[in-house]
């Protein structure tokens, strides 16, 4: 089970980041918990402690979408994004930013839900980030519990 | 954290083989143009270009030694790096593993999937 369900990460070229994970549900579900709000509050929350309050999103292309994150500790932020193309059950674009409060440029992401069996095989690719805005990302305190040992770059050393 | 770290030039800098086997030889230790020269049969022009591009993506560093300049891996740059990618596979990680668990609470009731679709 947990051989099948693993997270992939991988470097594409030196510009972008492909993700792989494979769900034990079908592309429906896993696309309706992509878009529909009141389940994206329940997973989209990154480290341990941090919550959701705020998740509004317009799923249509060119709707926008405002998720804000809040930890008793290290604080708050939001990303703000819109929509470009989405397609029932197979396929979410969309662009955002991170609030830092600044904007950081913006991360242009295409999410694909392929059938696989009976669950899904999720790839997603999205643009690596300049080094502003992931020293920003980091002072968020979303690198609580971080290990650097995950991130072994297998793909180039 | 090192300030002239640059993740995009990081990667570009890695996708070269002779540039990641210059790296594999200073994991071992600080190494001069020459004797970095010397296995890959490669002249000490082409071999200074690999530790500009090195160098610039923050990955090596030198210092200066009468007329030497032995360089050395910059620690900080390969571990900013793999700090920065290390949080975001955590954070996915987390969110993927909450995910299962969302998908299966859903799972029972399988026409839910398909009929809150709002064309608005």
């Amino acid at each position: 089970m947990n051989t099948v369900t693993k997270l992939t990460l991988k470097t594409e070229g030196d510009t972008h980041i492909i993700v792989t994970r494979r769900f034990a549900a079908p592309p429906e579900a896993v696309y309706r918990a992509h878009t529909d709000p009141k389940l994206i509050q329940k997973w989209l929350l990154g480290p341990e402690g941090w919550t959701m309050p705020v998740c509004i999103n317009d799923a249509r292309p060119g709707g926008k979408f405002r998720y804000e994150w809040s930890h008793p500790k290290q604080g708050s932020f939001h990303i703000t994004g819109e929509f470009i193309e989405l397609k029932p059950y197979s396929k979410i674009v969309h662009v955002e930013r991170m609030h830092l409060p600044d904007p950081t440029p913006d991360n242009h992401v295409e999410t694909r839900f392929a059938p696989d069996g009976e669950g899904t095989l999720m790839t997603m690719r999205m643009t690596l980030p300049d080094e502003q805005t992931r020293k920003m990302m980091l002072s968020t305190g979303m690198e609580h519990g971080m290990e650097a040992s995950y991130a072994r770059l297998e793909t180039v050393i | 954290m090192q300030s002239s770290f640059d993740l995009n030039a990081s990667f570009a800098a890695l996708a070269d083989p002779t540039r990641r086997a210059i790296l594999a030889r200073l994991a071992m230790g600080e190494a001069t143009v020459n004797e970095l020269a010397k296995p890959f049969e490669m002249t000490q022009p082409a071999i200074s270009q690999h530790l500009k591009v090195l160098e610039e993506a923050g990955l090596i560093t030198q210092r200066v030694d009468g007329t030497k300049r032995p360089r050395r891996l910059a620690k900080a740059g390969i571990e900013a790096m793999d700090q920065w990618l290390g949080m975001l596979r955590k954070a996915l990680e987390k969110n993927y593993d909450r995910l299962d668990e969302v998908l299966a609470a859903m799972e029972p009731n399988k026409s839910g999937f398909t009929k809150k679709e709002k064309k608005r």
